[in-house]
């Protein structure tokens, strides 16, 4: 700037203040850049972390081991295993013994609890598959247990190192992506547990969530926006509206356990519950964010359609509402990408149980993907370290998507008038 | 004959009486002139014979498992159970998970002898609720129907009902409101029987843990619930304050006042992500990453006392949560402050930097004002955060790097026991729920008063 003016006179000391000032405006400048730069900094460091733990979780380590079934001491009859018991059967079945006298015959006594309960699951299936394996000796590739798996990826304990190394030497140790992460539930071993049930409980929950919230958000936002008349009443409304908005979720909590679970006596820990609790926190959310939608469409909509004859109902159903949808449905995205990531209510209303089978429906026990990631975030086993990365990955991308979809929605569709 | 039956009645009753006043008007359309169009008198009758009859329903099946209940209990075979109230309640709840086929077996042999009772009450109070209901749903169709003509004005009556709806949809927000006043309230008031509330309110001692023999009168712990207090503003009122106060404001100076349009329409979205993420993701990243750093540079310090579940860790990465919270809250307000204000300024030769500290911050500092506090009640009741990194310790201390716990983490606690609904231990997770419930409540109106007043200041 000063060097851009035609050559004035200025006084030496007001040379130096100048310069003072300007210094100052490039501090404060930098004290600007830097605070944006450090909070995306902590965003990159907080997902790459993540990412680096938690992308070890969706591979697992595979072991070769050499089975004979005929001379094992598996008692199994192969055509039970074709019949509909198929599973109760192969439960039945002592798999797990014969894996650890197969393990320590083929690697040394060592190895006897290489394998877990994620290689007897494995071993069971593919008896199911193809029940003529009871009569081979075989050679198959199945997934280590938790402390080999953990001491090939990163460090273990110094016996499961050991077994690693001589299990390199003899390339009978693979690495293959662990699908059974994403279609398994929770399990005790760490090297056996999945996250679908914790996902499906995710989904039944948010799906009773919306259900509710959103239909009852959007006609409360419509009333008040559209036909209040300000008295006491709405007053009252507006003012408990805003203020839920911003109650801790944890409050929630308290009154689904008080009100659906001691009161009502709904099933605990159930999407059902989950559901309700999560609806009553998103709903005034949702009728902010759909207020804001309702008056930005401007009113010569409304003038328009009165002047045609539309009665006032008409008027907000068939003009107001479809043209304020794609803000609305913006901030119904965002207020569910909040409820699929909340976890202290969901706590509160007994969703911490272990439950190793997927909810068939909104009653059933269920567990939710943040509580999982909770709960494993509690064990001591270290397998679990990385399955808790894993699983955070999957909400995080299930946060971005939602998140990207309401971005994507707000800058394609809402109009500026 | 369940509810669930009858409510399939009661809708099909509505989608015929729907047809049915459809194929009315229509019929009458051929000969006159209708004042409402044939989808009118349709949703009219549709309307009137399922909003009743579906209200009975909803106010019916509360009462029907009250009814079912006494009924069971006053049979002979009610008559025997434990007077117990625990035991009893188990053994109810489990004869009716076995009648209605959610449960196989009971734990109680008592149970498998009430569960004929059950269903055969469940039957009969379902026969005579529904039922009526059913009847309810065909005299108002009927009524709805008998009214179809010409001259009538369906579309009036349909938007009636739809304006009732509307009234009751905005009620819930009321609703909940109260629902968690009077919860909370009546469970801390049960508590307050317990404990006396001078106790709970100043005293510093905190350890819930029951007493050595549980027969001792007056024997629970102690409930004094300063030092949760303390904790609780120290992580989050301080802490995470101090980061995300300076932070979120440079942020959103920067980005309102210098950044680049494209620069902002990319940082814009990511601060949002940050927002997005889940708080169990932020406690996960504290506990597992955050807190051991924190541990080793007290001890390198030369702070011994050290801990690993540090009140340090937990507010630093509160803090970075609530970053964007600030920063949009702040970027709102600025963006408020009248544009000739600032021109005003930059024409009288005053830098862009004192232009904002001098005129646009002072200007905007209620706004920002309300948004800190909103900020602070937003991290009060932050829960998993400190669940996960905060310690359990109920400790009175302001080193950040000792162990200090919170009411959140105290509510998490004493509700994820094993559960006994009417000790001392449990009442008290209600009383910290109401206080914390009343602290956020007083900064929430007193925020959005200040934000209001100031944008009506602007406009």
């Amino acid at each position: 700037m000063s060097s851009g003016a035609p050559a004035r006179r200025v006084s030496p000391s007001k040379d130096s203040r100048l310069r003072k000032r300007y210094a100052a405006e490039r501090r404060f400048r930098l004290a600007g850049l830097f605070a944006v730069g450090l909070s995306a900094f902590f965003l990159a460091f907080l997902l790459v972390n993540m990412a680096w733990k938690g992308l070890g979780g969706f591979t697992q380590y595979q072991a070769a081991i050499a089975i004979d079934f005929p001379r094992s001491d598996l008692i199994l009859d192969p055509t039970a295993i074709k019949g509909p018991d198929a599973e109760v059967v192969i439960a039945g079945a002592d798999i797990e013994g014969v894996l650890a006298k197969a393990a320590s015959a083929t690697f040394g006594p060592a190895a006897e609890n290489m394998f877990g309960a994620a290689a007897v699951r494995s071993v069971g299936r593919q008896l199911v598959r193809d029940p003529g394996l009871l009569n081979r000796s075989v050679t198959l590739w199945l997934p280590v247990g938790s402390k080999v798996d953990v001491a090939a990826k990163q460090e273990g304990d110094a016996a499961s190192e050991k077994l690693v190394e001589q299990l390199k030497a003899k390339s009978a140790l693979r690495r293959t992506i662990n699908r059974d992460f994403l279609l398994e539930s929770d399990a005790t071993d760490p090297s056996a547990v999945g996250i679908w049930g914790a996902l499906k409980g995710t989904f039944l929950t948010i799906m009773v969530t919306m259900l509710l919230a959103f239909p009852v958000g959007v006609l409360a936002a419509v009333y008040l926006e559209e036909f209040a008349t300000r008295n006491r009443w709405t007053d009252a409304i507006e003012v408990s509206i805003n203020n839920l908005a911003a109650v801790p979720s944890i409050i929630f909590g308290l009154l689904g356990l008080a009100v659906f679970l001691n009161v009502m006596h709904l099933p605990r820990s159930a999407p059902l519950v989950g559901g309700l609790t999560l609806a009553l926190m998103t709903m005034p959310v949702i009728v902010i964010a759909s207020r804001n939608a309702i008056t930005s469409v401007p009113p010569s909509i409304r003038d328009a359609a009165l002047g045609v004859g539309a009665s006032k109902m008409q008027v907000v159903f068939h003009h107001v509402l479809p043209l304020a949808l794609p803000g609305i449905l913006t901030g119904t995205i965002i207020g569910m990408a909040r409820a699929l990531g909340e976890t202290a209510p969901l706590l509160m209303i007994g969703m911490r149980a272990f439950i190793a089978a997927p909810a068939h429906g909104i009653t059933d026990p269920s567990s939710v993907l943040p509580v999982q990631i909770f709960l494993w975030s509690d064990e001591v086993d270290r397998g679990f370290v990385e399955k808790t990365s894993a699983a955070i990955i999957v909400l995080l991308l299930f946060m971005l998507l939602m998140n990207g979809l309401a971005i994507y929605l707000r800058n394609r569709f809402e109009q500026r008038w | 004959m369940s509810l669930t039956i009858a409510l399939a009645a009661v809708l099909a009753v509505a989608a015929i009486a729907g047809w049915l006043g459809f194929s009315r008007a229509s019929r009458l359309r051929g000969t006159t002139r209708l004042h409402s169009l044939p989808v009118y008198h349709a949703a009219y009758a549709a309307m009137w014979a399922a909003l009743p009859a579906l209200l009975l329903l909803a106010i019916w099946s509360p009462v029907q498992s009250r009814l079912v209940e006494q009924a069971v209990l006053a049979s002979p075979e009610g008559r025997v159970l434990p007077a117990f109230d625990m035991q009893r309640e188990s053994i109810l709840s489990e004869a009716k998970g076995m009648a209605s086929g959610d449960i196989e077996s009971g734990f109680n042999p008592e149970s498998s002898t009430l569960v004929p009772r059950f269903t055969e009450a469940e039957t009969r109070f379902a026969t005579i609720g529904g039922g009526i209901a059913i009847l309810l749903a065909f005299a108002s169709a009927a009524f709805a129907l008998r009214r179809t003509s010409a001259q009538f004005r369906a579309r009036t009556g349909v938007e009636r009902w739809l304006m009732v709806v509307l009234v009751a949809a905005s009620l819930i927000a009321i609703l909940t409101t109260l629902g968690i006043l009077l919860s909370l309230m009546f469970e801390s008031l049960r508590f307050f029987k317990l404990v006396p509330v001078n106790e709970f309110l100043f005293g510093t001692q905190w350890s819930p843990q029951m007493a050595l023999r549980p027969d001792q009168a007056g024997s629970s712990g102690a409930f004094g619930s300063i030092p949760l207090f303390w904790g609780t503003v120290f992580i989050g009122a301080i802490i995470a304050m101090i980061v995300a106060i300076p932070l979120g404001l440079m942020s959103a100076i920067y980005l309102t006042q210098y950044a680049h349009p494209r620069v902002r329409s990319w940082m814009k979205p990511m601060l949002e992500i940050l927002a997005g993420v889940p708080t169990v993701v932020y406690g996960y990243f504290a506990a597992l990453t955050v807190a051991p750093h924190v541990r080793d540079f007290g001890l390198a310090i030369g702070i011994t006392s050290a801990s690993s579940e540090s009140a340090l860790a937990a507010g630093l990465v509160m803090g970075i949560m609530i970053i964007p919270f600030i920063s949009s809250m702040a970027d709102d307000s600025i963006a408020a402050v009248p544009q000739a204000m600032r021109d005003g300024s930059l024409a009288m030769g005053a830098t862009k930097s004192e232009t904002i500290r001098r005129v646009v911050l002072p200007a905007a500092l209620p706004g920002v004002v309300g948004g800190v506090l909103l900020a602070v009640s937003r991290a009060i009741g932050e829960t998993m955060i400190v669940v996960m990194a905060a310690g359990l310790a109920a400790n009175m201390s302001a080193n950040p790097f000792a162990s200090v716990t919170t009411v959140t983490t105290q509510i998490v606690q004493l509700l994820t026991g094993d559960q006994e609904f009417d000790s001392a231990k449990t009442l008290a997770a209600f009383a910290l729920g109401l206080a914390l419930f009343l602290i956020t409540l007083v900064l929430n109106l007193i925020a959005l008063t200040v934000v209001r007043r100031y944008r009506e200041a602007y406009e």
